[in-house]
């Protein structure tokens, strides 16, 4: 193993360059030729041929594309005189969004190219250095059947890393980049262009004069409200739960927790459903407190703004509390009985016993469980989106685009879907990231399995 | 004196059940309820009594009968196909994933972990937008693509970034047991098919179920991707629809009856998943 490594990293393009034979540097330019000379045919093949795609592309279109990426498109579509025909015939213009991602595609496929090439290079490189020391070259089929072994990682891996390429990195790139554009309700293509437009869109909507920054920052003030309500809440809570029911004298342990685990079983968006109709103004709520006396007047549950706002943390006090038990019934199990025996002893009751022992030691083990929650929280559209949709709405939110319960995944999902505002639709998810951001490195300098990863095995 | 801290304790005890009686209550309150309305005659979200005056089924055969305006039938179709698939596909990424992450060592793995945890930072929907703009640039979201797009997104879309449970898992794997089979002059493909995979029991059974009701419970990026066409609905986007303000009145205990029959299949396959959780946690080979 450890002469494969050397041999590794030996191999580097810098080194063939200096050390290789012609054929190996003949390879810079003409790819495969290095595997060609060593009887490597198939592989050699392969990398020619994927050269000579590559070109073509390039000169197909691929340059045009990469060209389109900086313009985004020249022309509107308008209307020509057709001579022949004696009518008015309308010319489809660019459309700058294809031309972003055709030209975000073209850019991936140089890098893919790029990656091939060092691999030549080093293939080419590894062939003359193995015939040198007088090795055996692998064959083809050799290399096809190393992916079974020391390569299976390369086979199991190529599929999942298409796809989280496609489906994640790609999408997240493209958003990222029009959060540089003028990409809003006023410049929709086809038929209209945008453009690249530097910084702009951050300095709108972080400026707080402006209507739009006025919506942002008090979006994400509630976000942040929100976030740390519903989590606190959730987690000292649900910690109560769990420790209620695991008491040594409550009966029926499973029936409780089975019945709290039943609430999240159910489809969260069957259960908040529910709880919207239940609680409109003449939803089954306020009938039942009418006709008990209670109340005169139905409850403004999601009319008033302060209201909603309260109303929607405890909502999801009753779809987290639960979670948060189940999380933390085994880790409160494992606290030391004696510590409790002690503090008894010593006279502390029940909430000192809590507050000086239960939650420092729960902080100290899920701190990182926290923090994802709170992450969660920060981008929980489901709770906020089913039960509210972010109203009521505001006009001082840049126009009724936003609601007083919406948060900044509330606002965005409405800025793109409904107000096609794409450009601060993606300046927000970037805010949105850098905030998680922050978070995550906060929570995983805290775990151990990320300092210790192998301490187990 | 004894007998003193003995009538506390049973004090205690009593209020302690009661409070859980009554928590329990206010937990499945909802639950029963929409039990209830779904077996209510007559129509309307409101209801005077807690307890329907008269008990039918028709909304349930209703629901699967009248499928002019809303087929329920369809979308069940619907979010099976897509849930099937995107298990079966999704499955596998996540157990590759999880066992090269955990098993093999190479050049690139660190860095790929690392990336793993950054793009898992990035709010899951700004993605979203995005991959609904690039599958409609490239047609992906006319007719019946548009479950095939689900499928492809729910399988190799961020939920791949979620192999960090099954990682873990595998972690617990004793190495002995691969080296052992290499001496046997096992290889690598060998190890992982018919060591790794058949120790793996409980976390592959829960990555299956994930994968399986994440289409279920999903509502957001159904309704990205499916836009308004009500033929391709999952269940989700149909039955929220169903609550629309225009359709309420109409629908509301017929949605009652579809949120039942989602919900109990569902809520099984929940408790079996918690379950295999619990075992997975517990490590791959005891003793």
């Amino acid at each position: 193993m450890a002469k494969k490594n050397k041999i590794r990293k030996e191999v580097t393009v810098q080194n063939a360059f200096r050390n290789g034979d012609i054929f190996t540097r003949l390879s810079f330019l003409v790819m495969g030729l290095g595997n060609l000379k060593n009887r490597q045919i198939v592989k050699g093949i392969l990398f020619l041929l994927s050269e000579v795609i590559f070109i073509a592309y390039l000169c197909m279109g691929g340059i045009g594309l990469l060209r389109g990426l900086v313009t985004l498109g020249t022309s509107t579509g308008e209307e020509v005189f057709n001579e022949q025909k004696q009518v008015y015939e309308y010319t489809q213009g660019d459309n700058s969004m294809l031309f972003l991602f055709y030209g975000l595609l073209a850019v991936f496929a140089v890098v893919f190219f790029v990656i091939l090439w060092v691999c030549s290079v080093r293939s080419a490189y590894t062939a003359q250095l193995m015939r040198e020391k007088g090795k055996e070259i692998p064959t083809f089929k050799e290399d096809v059947k190393s992916l079974l072994n020391e390569n299976i990682h390369k086979l199991l891996l190529s599929a999942p890393v298409a796809c989280v390429f496609a489906f994640t990195i790609l999408p997240l790139i493209f958003m990222a980049l029009i959060a540089f554009t003028n990409f809003d309700r006023n410049h929709q293509p086809p038929g209209k262009l945008f453009h690249w437009v530097g910084l702009d869109n951050f300095a709108k909507l972080f400026e707080s004069s402006s209507g739009l920054g006025y919506a942002f920052w008090h979006v994400l003030g509630w976000t942040i409200v929100w976030a740390v309500f519903a989590t606190a809440l959730n987690y000292i809570l649900g910690i109560i739960l769990a420790m209620v029911i695991n008491r040594e004298d409550t009966r029926c342990k499973s029936f409780w927790r089975f019945i709290f685990v039943l609430s999240i079983a159910v489809p969260q968006f069957v259960s908040l459903l529910i709880m919207r109709t239940m609680l409109q103004p003449e939803g089954a709520v306020n009938a039942l407190l009418q006709q008990f006396g209670l109340i005169d007047s139905a409850l403004p549950f999601w009319t008033n703004t302060t209201w909603a706002r309260v109303t929607i943390i405890i909502v999801n006090l009753w779809v987290g509390i639960p979670f948060t038990m189940i999380q933390t019934t085994g880790i409160l199990q494992n606290i030391p009985k004696e510590l409790y025996e002690a503090a008894k002893v010593d006279g502390a009751n029940a909430v000192i016993r809590f507050v000086k022992i239960t939650l420092p030691y729960m902080l100290f083990v899920t701190t990182p469980y926290l923090i994802t929650q709170f992450i969660g929280n920060i981008n929980n559209f489901n709770v906020i989106y089913l039960l509210t949709k972010g109203a009521p709405a505001s006009m001082e939110y840049h126009n009724g685009t936003a609601g007083k319960t919406d948060l900044l995944v509330t606002w965005l999902y409405k800025l793109t879907i409904d107000f096609k505002d794409y450009n601060y639709g993606a300046v927000i998810s970037i805010a949105v990231f850098v905030l998680s951001a922050v978070f995550s490195l906060l929570a995983y300098r805290h775990t151990g399995a990320f300092k210790n990863e192998e301490g187990f095995q | 004196m004894k007998t003193g801290a003995y009538r506390r304790k049973k004090i205690t005890n009593v209020v302690v059940h009661g409070c859980l009686a009554l928590l329990s209550i206010i937990w499945v309150f909802p639950l029963i309820w929409v039990v209830l309305t779904s077996f209510r005659a007559g129509k309307g979200s409101y209801s005077k009594n807690f307890i329907p005056e008269e008990f039918t089924i028709s909304n349930y055969t209703r629901l699967f009968t009248e499928t002019g305006v809303f087929d329920f039938p369809q979308w069940f179709v619907n979010t099976f196909v897509v849930a099937i698939f995107s298990c079966l596909l999704g499955t596998f990424f996540i157990i590759s994933i999880a066992y090269v992450m955990s098993r093999l060592r190479f050049p690139a793995r660190k860095g790929m972990l690392n990336i793993a945890l950054i793009l898992g930072m990035f709010p899951g929907f700004m993605a979203m937008i995005a991959i609904y703009y690039i599958f409609k640039g490239i047609g992906m979201t006319e007719g019946v693509l548009k479950l095939v797009s689900l499928v492809l997104i729910y399988a190799g879309g961020s939920g791949i970034l979620q192999f960090y449970v099954a990682k873990g898992f595998f972690d617990t794997i004793p190495k002995g047991l691969d080296e052992a089979a290499y001496i046997d002059g096992a290889n690598k493909w060998e190890v992982f098919t018919r060591i790794t995979i058949p120790l793996s029991k409980p976390i592959i059974v829960y990555t299956v179920l994930t994968s399986f009701i994440a289409p279920w419970t999903d509502f957001i990026l159904a309704k990205v991707i499916i836009g308004s066409e009500a033929k391709y609905y999952t269940v989700a986007i149909g039955l929220w629809n169903m609550l629309e303000k225009e359709n309420i009145y109409q629908w509301y205990t017929r949605f009652a009856a579809g949120a039942v029959c989602v919900s109990i299949p569902i809520a099984i396959l929940y408790v079996l998943m918690q379950r295999c959780y619990s075992d997975a946690l517990s490590g791959a080979v005891k003793g």
